[in-house]
């Protein structure tokens, strides 16, 4: 007994020599060095163009002023729902494609599924960089430019999210699909209402992604939209920046404007959002 | 899906009732997979083909597309922006991936540990990934700006080191840029190494204690071999995002995309002004095909690194 206490008391001493507290301060300073950037942007959104220079984190007289100047003429509020909409649109098409494809090549045998598989695959090695051009070529002839549906289409389904669910999927008992089958379901009924529920951890892993992938995307939104109406948020922040050219508390408040939304969501969310990253990381 | 679920009802409905079992799920199957086949036949794998073609064109999308063999890629490899263009997508890529990766694992290797407030220290650490780079950019220029303005200069004046140039310099300006690129990836490299950590049965741990090994030992003959496939896709990772940098350098550099001189410019953002500022889609095209290649290399790479552990 008074071995075993000792070992105890030994182990708990471990846990808090001085190599441990040391350790857990320096990650703690690190952590707050990586989100300085983030509360300076913070502050400086709070602060007059003539507190500026005063560097100070905690501003000597805070004021929304700058919010309601940015906010004010409503380009923001569009660009917000324009990111949002299209986020939603895109996270909702991968959920439910990326989830039947996954689906189909993971419980259906037929002739064609490797080849399918295989082709779908590849497409990961092919970097959006080298489509852009095409697809450009294809929005302007179609009457695309300057439309949501132009900025949306190359990324309604993924593979990566196709690979992922048919990752997810192959998890699934059959015994569950045959005896669906038996009571004279039909397939579709039976993958949305048997198969999608048993893999949600996966779908929202996958919903994580792709909104917040959509959300911050902006080399195809610059290229596609030229009419400022139909900005996505991330287009809007770097155009509307470059023009307050070295207003930097208005700068700072678009992009905290920017920030805030994701921010909020994360707090809300911390759990899922970062098992859902540790999954589609993993399995990815 | 309308028309996959009526399916079964138009046509005759009694050639549906003939077919057996098995048939049936085959045309199923392929109702489910007709519109994805449709949109990466599509928005996939045609435009690949046409990226091909038109890097081997002159296309300016005023003039129809000609012919003009190889031309693009001569002009390319004879032009020396293109030189320090790839000169500098290098450097974002063999510096940026090493220093992301070591410091990432040893934050992970270490908040792994922590027991107090892991919650919150891994969210300081994980926010910045959930920021877009357009707007922290521009929150990383001004810090670099020059006193009184810059947060940075601002700090350094004040513990008596002189004001660096950063962003204005051509010497600074890439490690400038390199570093909110790092930033913000941090947090997803950290919370992937973290899972891949606990992915590591502690059976090999107690043994390791049963024998005799130190912490270094234990992280540098169990850790760190059996953290490979985690590393080998980091790695390739942050290497492919290295390599297609953009957002970071196109926001901190507005007035001069990509400068001073160049110093900063990767390939993704040559692509970028060759197509849609000098409208020299043949030209962007096959700039674009370097980096596809570029990618592909590196993708083969995890391929045999990753066949040659099994």
């Amino acid at each position: 007994m008074t071995m075993a206490s000792t070992k105890e008391l030994a182990a708990n001493s471990r846990d808090i020599r001085p190599g441990r507290i040391i350790a857990w301060t320096l990650l703690l300073i690190g952590g707050l060095i990586m989100i300085t950037p983030l509360l300076f942007m913070f502050s400086t959104s709070l602060k007059t163009s003539g507190q500026v220079y005063d560097l100070r984190l905690i501003p000597a007289a805070p004021t929304l002023d700058n919010y309601i100047k940015v906010l004010g003429d409503g380009r923001f509020m569009q660009w917000f729902f324009n990111s949002t909409l299209i986020a939603v649109t895109v996270t909702i098409s991968n959920v439910f494609f990326d989830s039947l494809v996954g689906y189909t090549l993971a419980k259906f045998e037929f002739r064609g599924r490797y080849f399918i598989f295989l082709a779908i695959l590849s497409t990961l090695m092919i970097p959006t960089e080298m489509l852009v051009i095409p697809w450009y070529l294809m929005s302007s002839q179609l009457g695309w430019l300057n439309s949501y549906w132009g900025i949306m289409f190359p990324g309604m389904m993924t593979a990566f999210g196709t690979f992922l669910m048919k990752q997810f999927f192959e998890g699934v008992p059959n015994d569950f699909l045959e005896a669906a089958r038996v009571d004279g379901l039909n397939e579709f009924t039976i993958w949305w209402k048997i198969a999608m529920p048993m893999v949600v951890p996966a779908i929202s892993a996958l919903a994580i992604f792709t909104f917040l992938g959509n959300w911050t995307a902006f080399f195809w939104p610059l290229i596609v939209t030229t009419s400022k109406e139909l900005y996505t948020l991330p287009v809007g922040i770097s155009s509307f920046s470059a023009e307050a050219s070295i207003q930097w508390e208005l700068i700072m408040t678009g992009a905290a404007i920017g920030t805030i939304p994701t921010l909020l969501v994360f707090l809300l969310l911390q759990r899922y959002i970062v098992r859902g990253v540790m999954l589609a990381g993993l399995k990815g | 899906m309308a028309s996959a679920n009526a399916l079964p009802q138009t046509g005759p409905v009694r050639f549906w009732d003939r077919l057996n079992i098995s048939t049936k799920r085959v045309i199923w199957a392929w109702a489910f997979l007709a519109v994805p086949i449709i949109f990466y036949a599509g928005i996939r794998f045609y435009p690949t083909f046409q990226a091909f073609w038109l890097s081997l064109t002159n296309w300016d999308l005023l003039r129809p597309a000609q012919f003009i063999g190889f031309a693009n890629y001569q002009k390319m490899f004879a032009d020396p922006i293109f030189w320090k263009v790839f000169q500098n997508t290098f450097l974002y890529l063999i510096i940026g991936t090493p220093v992301s990766l070591v410091v990432s694992f040893v934050i992970a290797y270490y908040l792994d540990r922590v027991k107090l407030m892991h919650g919150f220290i891994r969210a300081l650490y994980f926010l910045p990934f959930l920021t877009t780079a357009a707007a922290m950019g521009w929150v990383w220029r001004w810090f670099y700006q020059p006193v009184p303005i810059g947060v940075i200069n601002g700090f350094l004046s004040s513990i008596g080191i002189a004001q660096q140039p950063f962003l204005r310099s051509v010497d600074q300006a890439l490690f400038s840029i390199l570093i909110p690129a790092i930033w913000a990836g941090l947090g997803f490299q950290i919370i992937i190494f973290m899972a891949g950590l606990r992915a590591i049965p502690n059976t090999f741990y107690e043994a390791a204690k049963i024998d005799g090994l130190g912490d270094w030992a234990i992280l540098r003959k169990i850790t760190i071999p059996l953290l490979k496939p985690t590393t080998v896709f980091l790695v390739v990772f942050s290497s492919i995002g290295f390599l297609r940098i953009f957002d970071q350098v196109y926001n901190m550099t507005t007035n001069d995309p990509g400068g001073p001189l160049n110093a900063t410019k990767p390939l993704v953002l040559m692509i970028y002004q060759t197509a849609f500022s000098s409208y020299q889609m043949g030209y962007a095209a096959a700039q674009t095909v370097v980096l596809f290649t570029i990618l592909l290399i590196v993708s083969l790479l995890q391929l045999y690194v990753l066949r040659e552990k099994k």
